[in-house]
């Protein structure tokens, strides 16, 4: 490996690696509403005019704030190698926290204070939510991907059954809570119609990069991101990083969703979800799971998801095709990697045997080979970032047999 | 010897095969003829792994020819070598744990139903052939090491089987499964088959073999006929072979390259020590340890060890090792027991307040263990003492404080990286092993608990790794030396404890000739029954 | 409370347990063969919506059920390709292809069916029921079981085949060895890609069926999202029932019967929150989880690609 490779140079491969996913993505689905008689010109254009133009770029960074935090959510789980997919839930978790909770508080306390408390109780509910995935992952090895999914959609039925239930305004028929006055919401930024929740964002990002990249706690979490292995030969205590990991991530992302009820809302109806964490999800792998470089797909996926809305509409297609655009990028996102992989090894991205494979899987004489360079060319894994990555690739997710 | 009438060559021809940086196979040619054990010896790194792949049709090479019996051949796959009766014991086992002895010799047979009835008469066959009991329903799980390496070879065998390579057989079986494995070996040669017998120990090359080829930087360095070998004393035998292994270094490396070529019988080189004059270090009393795993625990274990001693412990991988390590280093809690380090009770201290007193890990995974393979040298040299000054302050990494200590410890360790930010994981085997030394025995360490030090390491390193030692001991610290190689256990150890599934059988001294033979006892002694 | 009790409601109850398993039974026994060869489909839920679009639109405009579970199956290998492709051949990473197929599935089914059969909301009518002379005589089992259309004998017959060909064949044991310790099938002549790649195909025509039944059978439509998690389910129920095939079955039935009782519930008067309806399966799924913790094994090598030579 040429380790004299300038920074420069890996901040452009980087930047490459980054961006040429996304592209192809929006290539591809392109093509896609092509095919299904949808007008690619118009959704794109729609995107950009409703997204940036006028004073809709204002939406957009609304839009930002509880998709950063969603995104330092995950991060931080991440890292760890923890892959908390119940993020759904936890959204919701933490924005009935503010849409049922918020109008009884702001009745009797200053707006301030009953801010401050939405927030913790937001973060706490998020946290014990995580606590089952966390714990049978510790203490079992259950597999958290399906726990925390499971734990997602029981979350959904009981923040609908909260809605319909105690948190109903009396005063409508649709089941929804309380409106919050918008005097009692999160206050502007001066000049803007745009929430102090997206200064809280970007704070905690900043944050966040500057722990992880830089203090003892942050490379604790790589090493058992790395290796929970090593991890526990350097005497880290691994059931409570995985309990701390998944607290801390569920937390945030709960944080996101009581941000988003309090500075955009102000209520909150039933069966809405409006499922960020899988958008953000393929943001936070392209951004090699450092908080700061995230925030440009965030708001790439912003402007998207605000101009997408109305431009869906206008292009013919349904709003649900965004989820087509992301599951686009993740797919793109593992090519582009394994071929940035090949070439930094100096090989050739086809892997050697993949035609014999083709022929042998007709002519079952012949079996086919993985790669000639079998013993150095490990496959890459997408959650490893390849340089300088927190991760190992042989510390891929794994449950303990 | 038998000589067959119709006696069958498997010649290989100019063998390359490179990697990217190494070229481990350098135009390598020998001849392999049925009826005889052909040996091929060379230390780790020589070659002899890669040769076997090629041979396996686990790889394919840059250049030169297989052929057998002047036919040539093209081991695309290991299909095609066990179509060609080309069987392979790995030196890593390929057994599936989980599947009966049935099911893994099953596993790549045609015909779309499985044969059982068939399968079952196979196996008695080539148990007859073999000499050996196997019960064809066990789990392989349950077997013993010496079984599993039964089961290994019948596999081998399973087609009707031209050449039989075993590579490194003995590495992890006792003197007396060595033993055992010999007169296999001389059956299947008497049936006409050819054999590959790998191995880095000379005696048993010298033992085994009909003839020898010696392997070094991935070129054949040296042949020794069948004829020539017969005529042979042991001891020109050795020179022959010593002198091909070793070339040039032979003078410079002396008397070492001959106790680490496994020539002779070892023989211990750590001072005699006056071990009831020296206080003692470490007392574990009736430890037995719980994992989080399905490993063997430690079952009430109480040993002692004293200032400036190494105290070995032998036994078969797998029996206690990694569970007797890491109640001491802390990284696995007792259930019962105490450990006492210096006077101080640390049954309940974990490992980070057992690093700072001076207990120390040098585990036997240095890849996924011992270094976190993505990240930089320098980290991976601090990586025990996160948190602490001077390396880190309330909570922030001080970068200048830790390339200070990486580039200390790089240069006396003599570690060798591009530069201190290089990720670990790129380095050989060696040099991260040294990181592990390097990190562990500095900083005021006063008890060492190394696992399988040297394993798989190259003959240089490991001489570097057993220096260190003897002289951390000379220095008045304690080691704990836990390894499955007895040579290793009789050079360094003043005295040898031996562990068997998680119980200490038997403590012999280290003080003359013959200790071999009594760990041996030991050790046959307590896994009867297993193997 | 007699009416509990009463002929016609078991029998209704019989009928929604069959209907509720059998789609997650197939969904299930396909991810048990993929994770039996050591890949993890976190796709099952793309697959199965594809599958059931694909089924939904085929009899649709044929009026076949078969032709429509045919198209349900040919559909799920297709969506499964990427798996196939990216992960057996390539060796990339299973959980991000895995919600890569999921997110595209969910999407592409949503979009074309609103933009298809919005203004005109189509349902497939009854299936074809095919009674089997003498046992659909039978008060209760004989029409809630034996006169069920002929797609749910071909679908236990495909399941008792598979749960046969994996305990018996040495296809099954090259499968699961692909899984346990994917070197030992290489260094024994056998091809880990060829048995991956039929586990994958299998897997994907399993869970197309699967939503196939789902939308045909089941519930005789398609709306967005029908499956509502169905797929993760699957792959909880692959984890509690160890590779077995047989239990598969059984834990896909004591699903079914648990799904079923909400249904009963309301039928018989007592009022439950749709909500709760909804939720029940997960929360089944997850003390199911929680008590079987222990047990819940999957292969060493699910998830890890394989690649000659890399220890």
């Amino acid at each position: 490996m040429d380790t004299r490779t300038s920074s420069a140079q890996r901040i452009l491969q980087g930047f490459v690696r980054s961006v040429v996913p996304v592209l192809l993505a929006l290539i591809v689905s392109a093509l896609i509403m092509l095919a299904i008689g949808a007008s690619p010109t118009e959704f794109f254009a729609g995107v950009w005019k409703y997204g940036v133009t006028g004073d809709n770029w204002q939406r957009s960074l609304v839009l930002m704030a509880p998709l950063v935090i969603v995104a330092v959510g995950l991060i931080v789980a991440f890292r760890g190698q923890l892959w908390n997919l119940g993020y759904n839930g936890q959204y919701l978790l933490g924005a009935v926290v503010a849409s049922g909770l918020g109008p009884v508080l702001f009745g009797v306390m200053p707006a301030a204070l009953a801010t401050l408390i939405v927030f913790v109780v937001a973060v706490l509910a998020g946290a014990v939510w995580s606590l089952v995935p966390a714990i049978l992952k510790a203490r079992y090895g259950t597999n958290e991907i399906i726990t925390s999914l499971v734990m997602s959609f029981i979350a959904v039925g009981v923040v609908n059954l909260l809605i319909k239930g105690v948190f109903k305004d009396p005063a409508t028929t649709t089941p929804q809570t309380v409106v919050i006055p918008d005097d009692q919401l999160l206050p502007y930024i001066p000049g803007t119609e745009i929430h102090i929740g997206f200064v809280i964002a970007i704070v905690l990002a900043v944050v966040a990069q500057f722990v992880l990249s830089r203090t003892s706690f942050g490379l604790r979490v790589d090493i058992f991101g790395a290796s929970p292995k090593a991890a526990r030969h350097v005497g880290l205590n691994s059931t409570w990083m995985v309990i701390l990991l998944f607290a801390l991530s569920s937390g945030l992302i709960a944080f996101a969703g009581s941000i988003d009820i309090l500075g955009q809302f102000s209520y909150q109806r039933a069966d809405w979800d409006p499922r960020y964490g899988d958008a953000v999800m393929p943001l936070v792998f392209l951004a090699r799971f450092r908080p700061i470089a995230s925030l440009p797909f965030v708001a790439f996926y912003a402007v998207l998801a605000t101009g997408g809305t109305l431009a869906a509409q206008q292009a013919g297609v349904n709003v649900d095709f965004l989820l087509v655009i992301v599951g686009l990028i993740l797919l793109f996102m593992t090519i582009t990697e394994y071929i940035g992989e090949r070439r930094r090894l100096g090989q050739s991205y086809l892997p050697a045997g993949l035609r014999r494979t083709v022929t042998s899987l007709v002519r079952p004489s012949r079996p086919g080979r993985v790669s000639a360079f079998a013993p150095l060319a490990a496959p890459v894994d997408p959650a490893d970032p390849a340089d300088p990555g927190p991760t190992d690739p042989a510390a891929t997710e794994r449950t303990r047999a | 010897m038998t000589t067959t009438t119709t006696s069958e060559v498997i010649s290989l021809r100019g063998i390359t095969k490179a990697f990217p940086g190494v070229v481990a196979n350098d135009d390598i040619s020998l001849d392999i003829v049925s009826g005889q054990v052909h040996c091929l010896l060379g230390e780790n790194g020589a070659g002899k792994s890669t040769l076997i792949s090629i041979l396996a049709g686990m790889q394919q090479p840059d250049s030169g020819t297989v052929s057998i019996g002047g036919q040539p051949v093209d081991i695309s796959s290991p299909k095609v070598a066990v179509d060609l009766g080309i069987g392979v014991v790995h030196q890593h086992s390929t057994l599936v744990p989980a599947f009966t002895v049935l099911e893994n010799l099953m596993l790549g047979d045609s015909g779309v139903m499985r044969d059982t009835k068939r399968a079952t008469q196979r196996l008695g066959e080539l148990a007859e052939l073999l000499g050996v009991e196997i019960d064809p329903h066990a789990l392989t799980s349950d077997l013993g090491l010496g079984q599993q390496q039964q089961v290994e070879i019948a596999k081998a065998m399973w087609k009707g089987s031209r050449l039989l390579v075993l590579d490194e057989p003995t590495s992890m079986l006792t003197p007396q499964a060595i033993e055992h494995l010999g007169e296999s070996i001389a059956r299947v040669k008497a049936q006409g088959l050819a054999v590959v017998l790998i191995t880095h120990k000379l005696r048993e090359a010298y033992a085994m073999g009909d003839c020898v080829t010696v392997l070094r930087g991935g070129r054949n360095v040296g042949h020794i006929g069948v004829d020539e070998l017969a005529s042979y004393s042991e001891e020109q035998a050795q020179d022959a072979i010593l002198a091909a292994m070793f070339g040039d270094d032979l003078a410079a490396a002396g008397s070492d390259a001959v106790d680490l070529a496994g020539a002779g019988e070892a023989q211990r080189e750590t001072a005699a020590l006056d071990l009831s004059s020296r206080p003692v270090r470490l007392q574990l009393s009736g430890v037995t340890s719980r994992g989080p795993g399905h490993d063997v625990e430690t079952e009430d274990v109480t040993l002692t060890v004293r200032a400036g001693e190494i105290l070995g412990i032998a036994g078969i991988d797998g029996h206690g090792q990694q569970a007797l390590s890491e109640v001491v280093a802390g990284q696995r809690p007792a259930a019962s027991g105490t450990v006492v380090f210096d006077g101080e009770d640390i049954t309940r201290t974990g490992v980070r307040s057992r690093q700072q007193l001076g207990v120390r890990y040098v585990t036997d995974d240095r890849l996924h263990e011992g270094t976190v393979g993505s990240m930089s040298v320098a980290l991976n040299l601090v990586i025990k003492r996160i948190g602490q000054a001077p390396f880190w302050k309330s909570g922030r990494i001080q970068s200048k404080a830790v390339d200070i200590e990486a580039d200390r410890l790089i240069a006396e360790y003599g570690i060798r990286t591009p530069s201190p930010a290089t990720r670990a994981g790129t380095l050989s085997g060696g040099n991260i092993q040294k990181i592990l030394l390097a990190r562990e025995l500095t900083g005021g360490a006063k008890l060492v608990v190394v696992n399988k030090p040297t394993y798989g390491l190259d003959l240089k390193t490991v001489h570097l790794v057993r220096e260190l030692l003897i002289d951390f001991a000379a220095d008045g610290g304690s080691v704990l030396l836990l390894s499955t190689d007895l040579d290793e256990l009789i050079e360094l150890s003043h005295r040898i404890e031996v562990i068997s599934r998680g119980r200490l059988v038997g403590g012999v001294t280290n003080d003359g000739p013959g200790t071999a033979e009594k760990v041996g006892h030991y050790m046959t002694g307590a896994i009867e029954g297993t193997d | 409370m007699s009416d509990l009790l009463s002929t016609a409601f078991v029998t209704v109850f019989v009928a929604t347990v069959i209907a509720q398993a059998l789609p997650l039974m197939l969904a299930s026994v396909g991810e048990t063969i993929g994770e039996q060869a050591g890949v993890l489909n976190l796709g099952l839920e793309g697959v199965m919506l594809i599958g059931a679009y694909v089924a939904f639109v085929t009899t649709l405009t044929t009026g076949n059920f078969w032709f429509g579970m045919l198209a349900g199956a040919v559909g799920g290998v297709v969506a499964n390709l990427a798996m196939l492709v990216l992960n057996v051949w390539l060796g990339l990473n299973q959980i991000v292809i895995g919600l890569a197929v999921t997110l595209i599935g969910e999407g592409i089914t949503s979009v074309l069916y609103l933009q298809n059969y919005t203004k005109s909301p189509a349902s497939l009518g009854s299936q074809p029921s095919m009674p089997i002379p003498g046992l659909s005589e039978i008060p209760v089992v004989g029409q809630a079981v034996f006169s069920q259309s002929g797609i749910f004998w071909v679908v236990i017959l495909i399941t008792l085949g598979l749960a046969f060909a994996m305990a018996r064949t040495n296809w099954g044991l090259s499968t699961r060895s692909a899984g346990q310790k994917p070197s030992s099938l290489d260094a024994a002549g056998g091809s880990v890609m060829r048995t991956r790649s039929i586990a994958v195909v299998l897997n994907g025509a399993l869970a197309g069926m699967g939503g196939a039944y789902l939308a045909l059978l089941t519930t005789s439509t398609f709306s967005p999202m029908l499956t509502n998690g169905l797929g993760f389910i699957a792959i909880v129920i692959t984890m509690l029932s160890r590779g077995r095939i047989l239990i598969v079955m059984i834990t896909s039935l004591v699903y079914g019967l648990a799904v079923a009782i909400g249904p009963a519930l309301q039928v018989s008067g007592v009022s439950v929150p749709a909500d709760i309806i909804k939720m029940l399966p997960f929360l089944i799924v997850i003390v199911m989880l929680i008590v079987f913790a222990r047990s819940s094994v999957v292969p060493p090598a699910l998830g890890a690609a394989y690649s000659r030579g890399a220890r």
